[in-house]
């Protein structure tokens, strides 16, 4: 048998996967294992280990040239590590790591320990949702006194989310 | 720093099996470049914000704190064979810190692979305490350092593998009546199949020595920390009815086998004068099996579990004040061993076979 990449040396090293029901297999010789990293774990790129060799250039054909506007990093300093650069790049390389998230974990949402400011934050941004809407109706009901006293409320919950410590 | 950790000498639950539980925590500040990404001047100012908010944490007090460029090589590598820093820590310099509590049951590494990962040791099953002592440290450090925190995806890491929870819970297992019994793969493989990992005596990707296995969960997202455990323990505690079933079994089909393994690990380690550290483990295992089954008197067993950790490579080192090549550590390993089995008896087989009979020696699990 080949090898999947060169296509020219006999594949020695062998890898299958599931995912999502599909199996998927990719031979590889002694060479190109050890260029694509496979015999030192820790150097694989996780995208391609989890998604099949590949798919971390196809995520980032997408997006060539995407970078993090936080930290600089981008997709290929993360098919290199395995590590991302900051938090923020959680938002940046949402679309793809999405994906990879879903191979690795068991759910795809957060349901443990919320730490107490996002608590506060998120009551304060549910207060602000229902004051705008209650603005936005007072404004429609040309009731203008209410509207006044909202637009004051609404400042001075912004006024708070701002300085939420 | 000059002994080992309390939990080195602890009797927590199921300690005869369950060398030590540990759970750590990661957390990073937000929208600040993840330590492997940061540039020095970045990790350092990180380091000087996290830093001094850690060191006035109340069970901090009296700590020890050290920059790690301050540690020799040599007092990093005793940090690892203890288990209070890891080997990827071990390799930072500037820019990262370790700070422990003088009983070294917590420890919290600064700038290692995310900005803070705490962690707590306990002698035997004891994970759900151990997550109380690390939860704790992140509440209160979350009112002085903005954590990175999504809504929907929880603590963001630097490995999208540790996103969540940020949290990993492991305990050590001394497992020899599988490994005889030739049962340890089947485990093993069992284990994983259920989203969890073993791995061996320093995690990822090292080998096991001295029949201990680490197990851990794999995933961090889409599950309670208080679920991630609960699942943890309970496969826990199978294996420990497997442990003791596998050691029955030996004790009543395979005592000859047993008796000469025991007795030939007493005979090298009472006489050799060259030994390595992982000959060293694999035969203070077998000893260690031997005061779990009542070959050897009960009041053995400290030092017996102190060898484990003082023959360690780095320890032999501390302890002779000097740096010594591989052949001089092999000799000073074998010469403490010889001394300190000075005044232990001989394997006493009719105690064996007797606490056998009654199945006092391997615990609740093997009424059956």
């Amino acid at each position: 048998m080949l090898c999947d990449v060169c296509k020219c040396n006999d594949a020695t090293v062998f890898l299958t996967q599931i995912l999502e029901g599909k199996m998927q297999k990719v031979n590889l010789c002694d060479a190109c294992s050890k260029e694509k990293g496979v015999q030192d774990p820790t150097g694989f790129a996780l995208a391609d280990l989890l998604l099949g060799i590949g798919a971390a250039e196809e995520i980032e054909k997408g997006a060539p040239t995407q970078k993090c506007p936080v930290c600089g990093f981008t997709q290929a300093d993360f098919k290199k590590t395995g590590r991302l650069g900051c938090s923020a790049c959680y938002v940046t390389f949402a679309e793809g790591l999405n994906t990879l998230l879903k191979a690795m974990h068991k759910g795809t949402e957060h349901v443990g320990k919320l730490p107490q400011r996002a608590h506060r934050v998120m009551e304060l941004s549910d207060r602000m949702r229902t004051l705008t809407k209650s603005l936005e109706k007072a404004v429609a009901d040309e009731n203008y006194e209410t509207a006044a006293s909202l637009r004051d409320q609404i400042k001075q919950l912004e006024h708070q989310l701002a300085n939420s410590p | 720093m000059s002994t080992g950790g309390e939990w080195l000498r602890g009797e927590g639950p199921h300690h005869q099996i369950v060398i030590s539980s540990r759970v750590r925590i990661a957390r990073n500040l937000r929208d600040r470049a993840f330590p492997g990404w940061a540039k020095k001047a970045e990790r350092m100012a990180i380091l000087d914000l996290i830093k001094p908010r850690v060191e006035e944490l109340s069970e901090m007090q009296d700590s020890f704190s050290e920059s790690l460029q301050d540690l020799s090589a040599l007092e990093k590598q005793v940090l690892v064979e203890r288990h209070l820093i890891s080997r990827e820590h071990a390799a930072k310099s500037v820019g990262s810190a370790v700070v422990m509590n003088r009983r070294q049951t917590l420890s919290i590494m600064i700038n290692e692979e995310d900005h803070l990962r705490m962690q707590s040791i306990r002698s035997g099953l004891q994970l759900k305490a151990a997550f109380k002592l690390v939860d704790k440290l992140d509440s209160t450090l979350e009112h002085k350092l903005e954590f990175a925190y999504d809504q929907r995806l929880g603590y963001l890491t630097a490995c999208p593998t540790n996103v969540g929870t940020g949290m990993r819970a492991s305990a050590m297992l001394h497992l020899p009546g599988l490994v005889l019994s030739e049962l340890i793969n089947q485990v093993i493989q069992a284990v994983s199949k259920i989203g969890l990992a073993v791995r061996g005596l320093y995690g990822e990707g090292t080998e096991a020595m001295g029949n201990l296995f680490q197990i851990s969960n794999q995933t961090t997202l889409g599950e309670k920390e208080d679920e991630i455990i609960s699942r943890l323990s309970k496969v826990i505690e199978t294996i420990i009815e497997k442990e003791h079933d596998a050691r029955q079994v030996l004790i009543q089909k395979k005592s000859n086998t047993l008796w000469d393994q025991i007795g030939r690990a007493y005979g090298v380690l009472t006489y050799a004068h060259a030994m390595t550290s992982k000959e060293a483990l694999n035969l203070l295992s077998i000893i260690k099996l031997g005061v779990d089954l009542g070959a050897f008197p009960e009041d053995r067993r400290l030092p017996i579990d102190e060898l484990f950790i003082d023959t360690q490579p780095a320890h032999l080192q501390k302890s002779s004040q000097q740096k010594l090549n591989a052949e001089e550590r092999d000799h000073l390993r074998a010469q403490i061993i010889r001394e300190r089995l000075k005044v232990f008896p001989k394997p006493d087989i009719s105690k064996m076979a007797r606490e056998s009979g009654n199945g006092s020696a391997a615990g609740p699990s093997n009424d059956e």
